[in-house]
């Protein structure tokens, strides 16, 4: 080997002539300090990946992206960022972006089996149409939908959702947020009558105590773990407790480690409401003026095909919903079966570390936060988790104040901005209104200057549903946008992939690269991305930020905004809206979707003049009037005035986000507490006014068990779920040659016994098999996942081993979430 | 989906680069468009686990801000609440003794940008930021390009020591 300096000298010498040899200036060859030609233009945007919402530095030059680093000023990270962060600069550069339409063609024509051909934009949005057209006269509206995304900007999510609902009249809309906090929402519509976190990521700086309940932060939200690391370094008084089904890098900063038997949390959560009952710390005082006892439904299924011998021998399968009032006696007596010595034996939990979890929340000196993903959303009995985590802070009184909060954590850049406050799901309209409630639709026709009762009152499929009616030939035509789904979905070579290639049904994909999901569609859209739009995202802790278009998408690639406005082009109001409606209301007659939903005079209301002028927004020039700003003020007026306050568009280019509700040009910390929140009045302390009594709903709920538990054949717990250096399913962050190589494939860790039982070991070629598929990888006895005996972790980003091909199809009854945390799995040699 | 469609894909000329880039590779082996490169309902067999790079050869970064990756194994690294192996040879005063690169001052701020006496409590996790490498070769080609590259000058490699 050269030695260091030696391998320099001969480098720089390379470099020089290889330059000399593309005729360079002579004065450039030995500059090595910047110039006038290194001058780069930086620029804000959030990250692309989580929910975490960090705000990065973006460096351009010649409409390329050269650099990126944490954002000084960002509230979130203060010049941090993950190892993907930092990466951001290659995602848009994977060699094989989608640059033009491509077509399963035979013989010049569409054909369901024919091979993709490159088409023009008008070739595709034609059959597209034709296709959109066909299955609307056939079937009606409800056997069109959409499958969108947490990724999706604010625009593009509201855009979205005129279309399908005020344009193709169904409500078959969801995002794939679905699959990962559909859980959390409910539970807080149902607690306290609105979405989102009532505090923020200022928690971090003033709790004494950090529970994770199915979470690994240090992994999946590594930005946040660093505030938590931060505070738990600098002070001594302060502890981590780190719950779950296997030990994780978590675990590194953990004083109170803890590794369960799955689906047991729910026994954790009901003896801890117990504990802080029996030791006489309710806060009486705070429970009863702002809180409500319920008693839940029971017995309630696992979300699985209604034929399927689970639902059927659930008592309450068709209602999972019911409630029934009840006092704080009977809540207590309910959770009183809880005992310590009862959790330890259920839970596999050592009974010293369950009481010292149990006192982080009882004793009311320890300001504690608890926080949580997948781990709980991702349950059969996720909306249960989430009350029972309400439970226990609201006992306490632990709650809406700096320190003391229940936070849900979320796994997209925008599940909250786009997915849950814009309401792209099947059941939701903006901001927490209701597809079901007649009063929400009409002031949602009035504010889109939609005829009154245009808007459909039936609920529309959600995820898990879609696929299942793609399969049984309902749902026949079915746009996929910014997610990949087909790699995504549970039971997916079963009930996902079957209904993609289902003759009767037309699926087009709309991506910035060939995903898996892309291979099984019938046309592929090439998508702009991330700074190549004007976008915006909203955050885990109610952060809205904006960013604009800094560079051009490759070839025709065009983002999600122009896609659905494009389309909508294509149809008359004529041929998509009920007959009866049109003679009512004729002067709507002969207009495009475009004009009723995006020309209504609100969308279209701003000149480009008012866009920035350091900056291109390629959309706003097509359609000739600044389309972001247009739907941006459309939909924010949705939540003006009553708590869902955002503040006015311009004001978001300038700053590093805010938190909502803005009032009066200040953003809110904490919600329902009197001097953080403008919406509760002088005197009333702390007001859940999501609620019209003004209080929070306590749910009792029992400990139930999975849907699914190993046996004698499928003899292990699988638990998938994701890496530090990949994004979801990789679509991304596998083009980045760095972070490929920190992690090239998914591997299923394993205890070394539990191999060793098997004849296996490290680097064995097994196959993952459950009742429902397989997949082939190797094992991993010691990498940083460390599954007990009988558990074992797949990760699921790797394209080339799909381990949703083994997932149960088993969701929450209530929240329709998918439960990717728990099934039975065997692992056998190859 | 049946196989021929795929390599119908494979013949697009944007996804030449991408096909050329594995010399002496079988057609549609894991340079396919599609990953996984046969299709949806194939299996694939799983390549062996890729050692990491351990060459302690400094990789150069895309850009400065970029964290340095670990050429060096780091296999059964202690990190705990009580113990950071990696500061052991990467802190100040370790650096002489054992000739390892101090970690960049930047990890001396703490939130407030304050500069401490010593890393700060939220750069603790090295391996957040910082990951090593395995020998595995990208499916897929990257195209970004350096500031140096971009405006034609010979590049420093990124490295600015």
């Amino acid at each position: 080997m050269l030695d260091r300096r030696d391998f320099i000298k001969a480098q720089a010498v390379a470099a020089a002539a290889a330059a000399g040899g593309i005729g360079l200036p002579a004065a450039a060859q030995s500059s090595l300090v910047a110039g006038e030609d290194t001058t780069l233009k930086w620029s804000k945007a959030p990250c692309r990946f989580c929910g975490t919402g960090c705000g990065v530095m973006v460096a351009t030059k010649d409409n390329r992206v050269v650099a990126t680093h944490g954002d000084m000023q960002a509230e979130v990270n203060r010049g941090l960022n993950c190892v993907k962060g930092y990466f951001l600069s290659k995602i848009l550069y994977g060699q094989d972006r989608l640059t033009q339409p491509l077509l399963r063609m035979r013989d010049g024509q569409y054909h369901k089996e024919g091979e993709f051909q490159p088409v023009s934009w008008d070739r595709a949005f034609d059959e597209m149409a034709r296709q959109w057209k066909r299955v609307i006269k056939e079937k009606g509206p409800d056997a069109v939908g959409m499958f969108g995304s947490g990724q999706w900007t604010i625009w593009e999510g509201y855009a979205a959702s005129k279309l399908m609902r005020g344009g193709f009249c169904t409500n078959n809309l969801d995002p794939n947020a679905r699959h990962c906090m559909a859980s959390a929402a409910v539970a807080f519509i149902r607690t306290f009558g609105m979405d989102e976190p009532m505090g923020c990521y200022d928690d971090f700086e003033n709790a004494d105590a950090f529970v994770l309940w199915g979470s690994n932060m240090a992994e999946m939200h590594p930005i946040l773990w660093t505030r938590i690391t931060d505070r738990r370094l600098a002070h001594n008084q302060v502890k981590v407790a780190v719950l779950s089904t296997f030990e994780h890098r978590s675990f590194e900063l953990a004083d109170i480690p803890m590794i369960f038997t799955p689906g047991t949390d729910l026994a954790i959560l009901n003896y801890i409401a117990n504990h802080i009952i029996q030791t006489g710390r309710v806060n009486r005082e705070f429970v009863e003026s702002h809180c409500n006892f319920r008693l839940g439904q029971t017995d309630i299924g696992y979300g699985l095909r209604p034929e399927s011998v689970l639902e059927v021998r659930a008592a309450n399968a068709k209602d999972p919903t019911d409630s029934k009032p009840i006092d704080f006696g009977a809540f207590a007596k309910f959770v009183s079966t809880y005992t310590l010595d009862y959790t330890a034996e259920l839970t596999g939990v050592p009974k010293e570390r369950l009481s010292a979890l149990a006192e982080l929340y009882a004793d009311p000196k320890v300001k504690v936060m608890s926080l949580w993903t997948m781990g709980f959303n991702q349950h059969v009995r996720g909306v249960w988790a989430n009350h029972m985590a309400y439970n226990i802070h609201l006992l306490t009184g632990k709650i809406s104040e700096p320190g003391n909060g229940p936070f849900s954590l979320t796994g997209q850049p925008s599940a909250c901005g786009t997915a849950r406050e814009v309401g792209t799901f099947a059941h939701r309209l903006p901001a927490d209104m209701q597809v079901t409630n007649p009063t929400h639709r009409a002031h949602t026709e009035e504010a889109w200057k939609l005829p009154k009762d245009l808007l459909p009152a039936k609920l529309g499929y959600h995820a898990v549903q879609m696929d299942r009616m793609l399969k049984d030939g309902k749902l026949n035509a079915f746009w996929i946008m910014v997610n990949n789904n087909l790699q995504a979905a549970p039971n997916s070579a079963n009930e996902t992939y079957p209904g993609y290639r289902n003759p009767d049904n037309f699926i087009v994909v709309s991506d910035a690269y060939p995903t898996v999901t892309a291979s099984a569609a019938d046309l592929i859209l090439p998508a702009a991305m991330w700074v190549e739009k004007e976008g915006a995202y909203g955050n885990a802790e109610r952060r809205t930020h904006f960013w604009h278009q800094l560079v051009t998408a490759p070839g025709e690639a065009r983002s999600d905004l122009w896609q659905l406005m494009e389309f909508s082009k294509r149809f008359t109001t004529d041929e998509v809206w009920p007959a009866a409606v049109l003679e009512a209301n004729p002067s709507y007659r002969g207009k495009t979707l475009f004009d009723v939903l995006y020309r209504n005079g609100t969308v279209d209301r701003f000149p480009l003049s008012e866009i920035d002028s350091d900056y291109a927004n390629d959309e706003a020039k097509h359609f000739g009037f600044y389309v972001q700003k247009g739907l941006f003020e459309e939909y924010a007026d949705f939540g003006r005035g009553h708590g869902h306050d955002l503040a006015p568009f311009d004001r978001y280019h300038q700053v590093r986000g805010l938190r909502w509700p803005v009032v009066d040009g200040k953003e809110t910390r904490w919600r329902y507490r009197e001097g953080h929140d403008p919406f509760v009045k002088t005197g009333e302390g702390v007001r859940f006014y999501g609620n019209p009594d003004g209080k929070a709903n306590i749910f009792a709920f029992p400990y139930e068990p999975p849907a699914e538990v190993p046996d004698q054949e499928f003899d292990l717990w699988l638990v998938t779920g994701r890496v530090l250096e990949h994004w979801h399913s990789g679509s991304m962050t596998m083009r980045v040659p760095e972070l490929y190589k920190a992690m090239p494939m998914a591997l299923v860790f394993m205890h070394p016994d539990d191999a060793k039982a098997r004849g296996l070991r490290r680097g064995s070629e097994v196959k993952v098999v459950s009742r429902r598929g397989e997949m082939i990888t190797r094992v991993e006895t010691r990498g940083r996942n460390k599954p007990p005996r009988g558990v074992v972790f797949v990760p699921w980003f790797d394209s080339a081993r799909l381990i949703n091909k083994c997932t149960l199809d088993a969701t929450d009854p209530i929240s329709k979430q998918t439960d990717f945390k728990k099934c039975a799995a065997k692992i056998v040699a190859v | 989906m049946r196989p021929h469609h795929l390599a119908a894909l494979a013949a697009l000329p944007f996804l030449v680069p991408a096909m050329l880039s594995a010399e002496g590779a079988p057609p549609l082996r894991l340079d396919s468009p599609f990953r996984p490169p046969l299709n949806f309902v194939e299996q694939n067999p799983a390549p062996s686990i890729p050692p990491d790079v351990t060459d302690d050869r400094r990789v150069a970064r895309n850009y400065p801000e970029q964290p340095p990756v670990i050429p060096h194994n780091v296999r059964d690294y202690q990190i705990t609440l009580n113990n950071n192996q990696c500061l052991t040879c990467h802190s100040r005063r370790f650096t002489e003794a054992v000739q390892a690169p101090m970690v960049s001052i930047t990890h001396y701020v703490d939130r407030d940008g304050q500069t401490l006496g010593a890393v700060s409590p939220r750069r603790y996790f090295c391996m957040q930021c910082h990951v090593p490498q395995t020998t595995a070769q990208p499916i897929v080609p990257n195209t970004f390009k350096d500031l140096d590259t971009l405006v034609g000058r010979p590049t420093d490699r990124g490295d600015r020591r």
